[in-house]
This record gives C-alpha cells, structure tokens and sequence, in this order.
C-alpha cells in the first residue's frame, strides 16, 4: 500500500510520518508510536474507549482515518497529566472509583475533557450521564463517573476563578 | 492550573492502625488514570508480527476451500495458519481429563462446529495487512442445517452441572407437599444467552525462544492457564512465563485460556516471532464463553399462612455438541427459601454453539431471576407483601442440607435495605403508583445470595533489613481490586503500614495464587497471604526472643505482636524493637516465609457458607410505548470481613447493573437459519450506558465469620446480580400488573 505524509501534533510533539491510507488514528498511536493507553474495544465506534480529542473536540479514534486529520492536534491520555501531577478530572477518577478494570478508563477520562470543554451538561447529573453515554464500561463503574466529572467541573471552575481573580 | 486533589491528601489515605477495612483509593489508580498501565495488547516487543483471525460464517459443517494464495499475495502478508501447516501439539485439543479442562479448536481439522470458530490465522507485518489478508480468505463452505435455540435438538440429563453438582437433586416430597398446599403456582420463565463483552477484548503477545514461551495475555487463573499450555504444547510450566497484570474485565470468560489466545502461541511457533492476536469484538461471540439460554419452570405450594410447603425447580439449558457446560441454575433453590420439599433438576440440548462457561454468577444468576419471580408470585397468590413473605419462608439453616449457616445477616439486610428504599409505602397492588409525569412507577425486591467459595492458594512474605516488606503471591486483577486488598491484607500479615510493603501479582513467576473466579479470590489468595505474613513474623519472633540482647528476649513466640515495624511484648508494650534492628543483629539482609490458603474441611463439612443480600428496585414504565426505566437500586449485603469498603461497594455497584442487564438488557440473538449470532457487537447486543443506571445505593451489613477462614472474608464479586435482576422483573410487575416471564424484558410483552 502506498504510504500518504502525515503530520500530526500529538500531545504537543510534533511528528512527521508516512502513514499507510487505512491505518486509522486509534492504530497509529497505538501500534506505531507506542501511545498505548488509548484503547481498542470494539473498533466500530460502539464502546468509546479509543476517545481522544482532536482540535479539542472527542471524537472515535478508531473510525477516524489517520491521513484524514493531516495537521490536527491530538491530545491523548498520556498527555493528559504533568509527569506525577494529574489533572483535576484524573485525579476525581481516583478519589470517586470512577473505574474498576480501567480499561474504558482513558476514553472516560478524554471524553470527560470533551464534555467539561463543550460545557452542554452544567452540572445536571442527569445531562452528565447522557453525555458520557458514548462510553461504554462493562465493570459498570458509571455512578462513580458521574461523581468524578461533577468533582473535577467543581475543581477546574475554581481553578478559574482564581486565574481570572 | 493549581492541582487540588492529590492523591495523599485524600481523606481515605489518612488511616489509623489497621490497612484491613480501610477505604484505600486503588493503589494501580495512577497507572489506570494515565494510561500507563499495561495491557497485554499494550506490549510490542521487537520483531513482532500481526495475527488476525478469519472466521467461519456457518454454524456446522466443514471448510471446503480457502484461497491462502490471495491472502499470501496481498503485500506484507508473511503466513496463513490453516490445519495444514499448522505447528504440532503435543495433545489433542480435543482431550478432556478435567471438569475445567474445556476442549479448544486450534486448527486441528476441517470441521465447523460454531460460528466465529477460527478457520485460519493471517500473520503479516502490520494490522491492516493481516486483516485485508483475512478478508481475502474468501471460505467456501458445505454447511449442514444448524441446530438452534432450547427446543432445537433431543433434550437428556446431563451427568452434571455446573462444575460436578448432580443435575437433580432433592429432599421431602414435592409430589406431597404441592398436594397439601392451600395455594400453589407455577410459572415458566426464560433467561437469554448473554456473552461477557468484557471491554478489554482477548489478546495475547507471544515470543518463543527455543522451547522457552514468554506471554501477554489476560488471565483470571495464571497458574491453570500456564498448565494447559505447557500440556498443549509439551513443554515444563515452568517454561512459560505469563503476565497479566491488568485484565480489562474477565467476568468468567478469561478464566481458562481460549482457543484464539493458543493460536497466538501457534502462530508466533510457526513464524519465529513475536506475535500479537487481539480478537475483534465479534470474534469474541464464539470460542470465549458465553451465559447459555435456560427455561426454568417452578412449581410451589403454600400452607394457608404463607409458608412454602414445596419448591420444584427445573431448568432446561444449552451446551456445545462438543463439550459439557451446564448452567446449574436449578440450584439456586437450594439456599435461600425454607421449606420441607425441595426439588431441584436438570436438562439440556447440544446446539451448534461455541461452549458455554462460567459468567459472572453462573447458575446463581439465571436461577436468582427465575426464583426471585417465582417468590414474588407465590407471595402475591397469598396477598401478602413480598418482603412479609420471604421473611416467612425465612431458612434458618441452610435447606437443602440441614446444615446451620457459618452466618447469614439477611435479616438485618432486608431491614437496612428496606428502610432505606422505604418500602413499607408500596401498596400490595400493581399499578399504584402513576407519577406526576403519567409513568407507572414500580417497586420490586429480590433477596441475593452467593456461596463463600474457597480454592487453593500460596504467597511468599519477606521482611527486609531495611524495614520494608514485600509479599509476592499470582493474584489477577480484572478491577476488583485486588492490588489494593491484596496490599492491605499483606500490610496487617506483615505488622507493617502499607507504604512499606511491596506487593507483586499478576505474573506466572510468583506462587499460585488460585483463580481470580467464583468470588473466592479475596479469600483465598488473602488467607496465602495472611497465613505467610504469620510465617515470616514468627521467624523474626524466633530471632528476637532467643536473643539475650534483645528487649523481647524470653517472650516467645505466642508472647510478642507485630504492629508498625516493630515486634512488642505483648504482655509489657514498652519493651519493643523494630525489625530492621533484630535482622541487623542476626546479621540478616532478609528472611521470608510462606502461606497457604485454602478452604478448611472440617468446618465446610459443618457448616453452609453463603453472603447474602436484599436488592430493592424502582422502576417507571412508560404506559404507552412500555419504555422501562430503573431509577432506583438500594441494596444491603452481608458477605463477611470487608477489606476495602470503597472497593466492595464499586463491586456491588458493578454486580447490580449487571442485575439491571439481565432484565432489561442483555440478549444474543441467534439467526434460526444459519444459526449465526445477529447482534454481536457493541451496539445492539446492549449492555447499560451511563443514561441506563442513576441511583444505585450498596449498604454494607457487618458480619463476623469465625468459620467461613481465619480473616472472615466472603466475597462480593457476583452476588450483586442475584436478587437485583428480580427485584427489576418483580418492580415492572408492580407498575404494570403485567408478569414478566421472558428475560431481558421486551416493550412488546409489557403492550401485549
Ligand atoms: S474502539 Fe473506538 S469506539 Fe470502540
Ligand atoms: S472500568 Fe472496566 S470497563 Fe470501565
């Protein structure tokens, strides 16, 4: 297959690749830069455990082609926290549980991002459970979940606040 | 942005004394959170290729033809695995000498006997390359008709179900008691196949050098899985190296090591390289295990007071034609509910499917709906309220044996619980309760239980001179936490705070620690743990006491406790000296010692051991288009010595909305022409979402077990589902008046 130039800013580095036309993001990181924590359940954006964000919105990464987002910026799981410092939305999984497996735990934690950034769901349990409905968690670790994104909304408009202040 | 949360700030880190009952944040929570956690798929070693399965799209029959050209043509496509080329076995895949030994299809032939069986193995250079080159396969098949569903082939007695239960059992006269009775009901219920769709799909990584195996792959039974490879392949346990530190969900289906994991050893044998094998999603509808469909018809007869004069339980099920699992489900009547007659039995069909295995509560789960309906049917043909009724019917020691219960706090449940949910508001009658909104609002119980199994475990402990411990025992966590209270029961075996012990798990290398299956893992691994701690304790008891420099000489053994680094006196607190000091005098960099853990004889001969619970379910059912939801869930359980409550709860949590996916959800529908399973994915075989469950409340009741093992543990992985899937079914009869008998519950039977 003939290869198709790629360049991606991922996580803030900057990566200039020749990518085959039918790898699709979730492969590329996975199986070709080693970015590993994002995760494959079902390969037909039904589970949401390879959400990442590119240009700041969530999205499937294993119905996304790679070549297709040619000068897109990806922001995966690894890039999420500061060396030992986890972002407010990591650390509230931790705190509420939100997690047993952990293997729908990256894409929970990219899609909470996506939702926190769209700011749709306010802090309406019910309009949190809706919109992170898109990811799937067999452990069924979703009242914790729930509780993590309300937590970390709480921490990061705080955050804010005293930015602004 | 400042960081507000860390994770030694959390209040569950601020702890006094004892690790053991302690709400511990996970311990493998920053790895989780960051991704670093590895995965087997997550592993790459250098040289490695991509296998890919095809599969078959019949049922039955055999492979006719398959153009291995094609597939080899396509560019970086290295091999295609087919029974010709395939490497040798060392055993038939097809021999059995064991119950939990399961028959695996790894190319031996030709022939077709499920649909997703593997047909071949493409290895290529990349993913995409494989995968096209499996595409390009195109099989040709001769198909013979598939049998499907419970009425699909000639029904017999099993020899046994579950792992060696009879397949009947009983005790009084049923015939008798139902002829006394002053009421009776009988009802037929039926339960769906289901599949576990963990959401981490199987996947391995093999290397070989030479006859050395080193694996990536999730494993709920390390120590079993490495056996059976060593078997397959005629090499020494030993040999193998497997690591499994994360498993992302196993329910059961991760629990013996499946056909498509060995291909992956087979494959990377046949191309001398590493070799990565993840099944996709829909492969995983096959040669993984599934819940196998059951009907259950229960007969039972009440005295005029409400007490049950007779329980029948029968149930029909489905296994492979090739292997023997059997849903025990009958036997769920066994524990709960008292009466003089019980009767349990069993029947089954073989169809065309890949053999059923143990899922999450196997039997107790498809019976626990079956009966828990039944209950609330028998109490609504007496008037009596149901929670009345069951607390009637109320075993006081365990049924079907006679045997007094180690303990069995399911009052107190039943109280906590319905206090909590408030249930002594519901009107004895369906369709009450219109909410504001016009839904018909429900309100259900089911009482749950789980028997307190026990395997077979070892761990090794070691106290170093520096003042650390470390305790090293195979453990499996597939997010029940076991890195976290396995650590906890180390720290307390070790007299030591938890930032000071290592603990390693999750590799082949360590001491067998059991199965990570039958909710027994905490028990058992935890009293390996327990029981080597004590060793290694009283070895540097015996260092520090028999030396006349130390401040504890003379105490001996029974005299002395380990808290916080040090040895004390037991009888004078104030002579005491830390470990780092006794090993330093005996000139000692460190000492260790070993455990077992397995279940007692003696007191399982005496005593029923079971956890119990008490699950209330609300439901609103949308009167016109009989859209169910759940809104609420309230639980109480007793299950023994609670290590982690925050983790105990999350297991209830998981257990419960698996109960909500019984009733409402969970469904593999199977083509009745070509015998192929319609919906297997993600998106229509339905598992809950996050809109699916809001309030879901697990009350923890205390219990004390002096008999059930030394630390008093249970277990709380699968008990959740039971009583909740019920307490559902019983809820939706209460907003409706329409009894479900057909599970998960379709809108279509609530507009009938
Ligand atoms: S792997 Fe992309 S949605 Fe499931
Ligand atoms: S934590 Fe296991 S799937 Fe979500």
């Amino acid at each position: 297959m003939t290869s198709l130039p790629l360049a991606l800013t991922i996580n803030g580095h900057r990566y200039e690749l020749e990518v085959d036309p039918r790898v699709t993001l979730l492969d590329l990181l996975r199986e070709r830069l080693e970015l590993t924590g994002t995760k494959k359940g079902c390969d037909r954006g039904q589970c949401g455990a390879c959400t990442v964000l590119v240009d700041g919105k969530r999205i499937n990464s294993c119905l996304a082609l790679a070549v297709s987002h040619d000068g897109a910026k990806v922001l995966t799981i690894e890039g999420v926290s500061h060396g030992e410092d986890l972002h407010p939305v990591q650390a509230a999984f931790i705190a509420h549980d939100g997690f047993q497996c952990g293997f729908c735990t990256p894409g929970q934690i990219m899609s909470t991002l996506g939702l926190i950034a769209e700011a749709q769901a306010g802090d309406d349990p019910e309009r949190i459970r809706e919109g992170m409905s898109g990811n799937l968690c067999r452990c069924a670790a979703y009242g914790g979940i729930v509780e993590a994104v309300l937590e970390a909304q709480e921490q990061l408009a705080k955050a804010d606040r005293r930015t602004a202040a | 942005m400042t960081l507000e949360l860390s994770l030694n700030q959390q209040p569950a880190h601020l702890r006094q004394g004892s690790s053991i009952g302690q709400p511990l944040t996970r311990r493998d929570g920053f790895l989780k959170v960051t991704g670093a956690a590895r995965y087997a798929a997550d592993n790459h070693p250098p040289g490695m290729l991509y296998a890919v399965l095809a599969v078959s799209g019949i049922a039955r029959g055999r492979v006719a033809s398959l153009d291995v050209e094609a597939a080899k043509a396509h560019g970086g496509v290295v091999e295609v695995m087919t029974p010709q080329n395939r490497p040798p076995l060392a055993t038939d895949p097809d021999a059995k000498n064991n119950p939990f030994m399961f028959r695996l299809d790894l190319l031996q032939n030709d022939r077709i006997r499920y649909p997703n069986q593997t047909i071949a193995v493409v290895i290529a250079e990349t993913l995409e390359a494989a995968t096209e080159g499996a595409a390009l396969l195109s099989p040709r098949y001769e198909a013979q008709p598939a049998r499907v569903g419970l009425d699909g082939a000639e029904s017999f007695v099993p020899g046994g179900v579950g792992i060696g239960s009879p397949a009947v059992h009983h005790k009084g006269d049923v015939e008798a008691g139902l002829e006394s009775a002053a009421t009776r009901i009988e009802a037929t219920y039926e339960t769906s196949a289901q599949y576990h769709n963990a959401m981490e799909p199987h996947a391995i990584v093999a290397a070989w050098d030479g006859d050395s195996l080193s694996i990536d792959t999730p494993s709920q039974g390390l120590a079993m899985a490495q056996g059976r490879i060593a078997g397959l392949f005629g090499i020494a346990p030993q040999n193998i190296h497997i690591r499994s530190p994360f498993l992302g969900g196993g329910f059961g289906s991760k629990g013996m090591i499946s056909g498509p994991q060995v291909l992956g050893i087979l494959a990377a044998r046949l191309v001398g390289c590493p070799v990565k094998l993840v099944l996709r999603r829909e492969q995983m509808y096959g040669p993984a295990g599934h819940r196998a469909p059951t009907r259950q018809t229960l007969r039972m007869g009440m005295d005029r007071e409400g007490r049950l004069t007779a329980i029948d339980h029968h149930a029909k099920t489905a296994s492979s034609t090739f292997d023997d699992f059997f849903e025990p489900a009958a036997d769920a009547s066994h524990t709960l509910y008292a009466s003089p007659a019980i009767a349990t039995s069993h029947e089954a069909v073989r169809l065309d499917t890949g053999t059923p295995l143990f899922m999450r509560a196997p039997g107790e789960a498809t019976g626990s709906i079956a009966l828990e309906s039944a209950i609330d049917e028998a109490a609504g043909a007496c008037g009596m309220d149901p929670l009345e009724f069951r607390l009637r019917n109320y075993a006081e020691v365990e049924p079907m044996t006679g045997k007094p219960f180690s303990s069995k706090a399911l009052r107190e449940c039943y109280t906590l619980a319905s206090e909590r949910f408030g249930w002594q508001r519901r009107p004895l009658q369906p369709r009450q309760m219109p909410d504001k909104d016009g839904f018909l609002t429900g309100w259900g119980m089911g009482t749950a239980t789980f028997p307190a199994i026990m395997f077979q475990a070892e761990a090794r402990a070691v106290l170093r001179a520096d003042g650390s411990g470390l305790m090293e025992t195979g453990a499996q966590d597939m997010g029940q936490g076991a890195w976290t209270a396995f650590a906890q029961i180390a720290a307390d075996g070790l007299g030591l705070d938890i930032d000071q012990v290592d603990f390693r798990a999750g590799s082949s290398d360590l001491p067998n620690a059991g199965i990570a299956g039958g909710s027994g893992h905490t028990a058992t691994a935890g009293m390996a743990i327990h029981n080597a701690g004590a060793a290694v304790i009283a070895r540097l008891a015996d260092l520090a006491t028999g030396h006349e420099a130390s401040p504890l000489f003379g105490a001996g053994n029974e005299g002395v406790l380990a808290r916080g680094g040090r040895l004390y006196r037991r009888d004078d607190e104030n002579r005491s000296e830390s470990y780092g000091e006794i090993l330093a005098r005996a000139g000692l960099a460190e000492i260790d010692g070993r455990g077992t853990g397995t279940p007692d004889p003696a007191s399982r001969e005496a005593y029923a051991m079971h956890a119990h619970g008490a699950v209330f379910a609300e439901v609103k059912v949308d009167p016109d288009f009989g859209q169910i939801r759940v809104t609420r869930l309230v639980g109480a359980f007793a299950a023994g010595r609670v290590i982690n409550p925050r983790l105990v709860r999350s297991q209830y949590y998981g257990g419960m909305i698996w109960g909500v996916s019984f009733a409402l959800h969970e469904e593999a529908v199977t083509d009745r022409r070509s015998g192929r399973i319609q919906n297997a994915n993600l998106a229509e075989y339905h598992v809950p979402v996050n809109a699916d469950v809001p309030s879901v409340e697990a009350l923890l009741v205390h219990e004390d077990d002096p008999y059930v093992n030394a630390l008093g543990i249970k277990g709380v992985g699968e008990i959740g589902i039971t009583g909740t899937a019920g307490a559902v079914a019983n809820a939706v009869w209460h907003a409706t008046g329409v009894r479900p008998r057909r599970f998960p519950i379709r809108i279509e039977d609530l507009l009938g």
